[in-house]
């Protein structure tokens, strides 16, 4: 008896991924999941940093979706290799710094590489033809295959008969006649697809899983290359970008001012690093310093900080600062009103 | 077999997943691993992570400020 092919799966934790090995394990193929953590997932770690009251609990759906598929599921931190796709884009970027079409060859490429590592023999994803306007095309799907290296062991369960047969599909190994031939940006066929398989929870299906297409986010991205030394990050920098509030009221600094209790405790962990400012007198929220402060910056921080506290409608708000030296003191601020803060403050 | 320890404290989901499987490739059938961690996720992601994979999560610490996850190796599985 010959053992079945093998196939890995990019399993992104929406539905398309899901459908897309599902169908193809129906099909008897030994099928593992690949994860790939960037540090712009906006999975995970905004989970764990905002606090939901009565949300739904904590999970990191694929690990989710490949306990339901019951399948091993393998989380690669790609931290470093991705920043050349985020800084240097050979296709460029969408609406925003999303580098779609040459995340994609990444992602594609790096589990081409998984794929002959662990002795598999080809790679299925959850596109969609037309489904993205960018990396999701009939003309862009090839670019994918060629510059990742995957070639035609790259298999689109979902719409795999709107395309030219791979590999898999020509060496028997997959009936293309039980793959399928979605297309556009319609989400039924899925969720009928879906309903056949019996899956009735998924989290919100395609898109929204990456903060380069979020304008909030990249704003305060592009702030970070305009105003550090240049268009570079750290994950701690990407990290920082999801929290918070961000103020710039002078090119040399900039506030990050938790909302939340969630927020507050991830900035906690990064006092150490900054300049940090919490209110004394009233309840608040802490504030880091990103970036060089005098005493007329760190003055003008204190009475932002105290804008987002308790105290805010008082003449006077005691503010505790803390530099990075450990050197701590007090500072009693006005703080200031809503109309004293330019709209161009906030990032 | 042996007892190891991950320190995950202070990383976000999915780091301590990442840290907990790259350290238990490099163990052996029947060893035990404590993850350390602080990030509330990890008392989902990391079982779940384990139940994929094959290994047994053999108690479940919550502290204060910190968790403490164990878990029996199982190579078989893996």
């Amino acid at each position: 008896m010959t053992s079945p092919r093998k196939a890995v799966a990019l399993i992104s934790g929406g539905l398309d991924s899901m459908l897309a090995a599902q169908v193809i394990l129906e099909q008897g193929v030994h099928v593992e999941g690949i994860n790939f953590f960037t540090g712009f997932c906006v999975e995970g770690h905004t989970h764990a940093i905002r606090k939901h009251e009565g949300a739904k609990p904590k999970r990191n759906n694929a690990l989710w979706v490949a306990e339901q598929l019951g399948i091993k599921l393998h989380i690669v931190d790609v931290v470093e290799e991705y920043k050349d796709v985020v800084l240097n884009p050979k296709h460029g970027y969408g609406a925003h710094l999303n580098p779609c079409l040459d995340c994609k060859g990444f992602m594609v490429g790096q589990a081409h590489r998984w794929m002959e590592e662990n002795g598999f023999d080809f790679i299925i994803t959850g596109e969609v033809l037309g489904q993205r306007p960018m990396s999701q095309r009939r003309d862009t799907f090839p670019i994918i295959a060629r510059e990742s290296g995957a070639g035609d062991r790259l298999l689109r369960p979902l719409c795999a008969q709107l395309l030219p047969p791979t590999l898999p599909e020509r060496e028997g190994w997959v009936d293309r006649e039980r793959l399928l031939k979605f297309s556009g940006r319609s989400r039924k066929p899925q969720m009928a697809l879906a309903a056949q398989f019996k899956i009735s929870e998924y989290a919100q299906p395609a898109g929204g899983c990456c903060f380069l297409t979020d304008p909030n986010y990249t704003r305060k991205l592009q702030d970070l290359w305009r105003t550090g030394a240049g268009k570079h990050y750290e994950l701690d920098d990407i990290m920082l970008l999801k929290v918070g509030r961000h103020l710039r009221p002078r090119p040399h600094f900039k506030l990050i001012i938790g909302r939340e209790e969630g927020e507050n405790n991830f900035l906690e962990g990064y006092r150490r690093q900054f300049t940090h400012l919490r209110p004394a007198s009233h309840n608040g929220s802490l504030a880091l310093i990103d970036g060089s402060a005098d005493a007329d910056d760190i003055r003008l921080a204190a009475r932002l900080t105290a804008r987002y506290c308790q105290g805010r409608d008082e003449a006077s708000v005691r503010i505790e600062v803390t530099e990075k030296d450990g050197r701590a003191y007090e500072l009693d601020v006005a703080p200031f009103t809503s109309e004293e803060i330019p709209r161009e403050w906030h990032l | 077999m042996s007892e190891h320890t991950l320190d995950a404290r202070n990383l976000l989901c999915p780091m301590p997943v990442i840290r907990t499987q790259n350290k238990i490739r490099t163990l052996a059938d029947g060893d035990t691993l404590k993850v350390i961690c602080t990030d509330p996720g990890t008392l989902s992601d990391i079982p779940a992570w384990c139940r994929i994979n094959g290994h047994s999560v053999l108690d479940t610490q919550k502290g204060e400020r910190e968790l403490v996850i164990t878990i029996r190796i199982s190579k078989g599985a893996a």
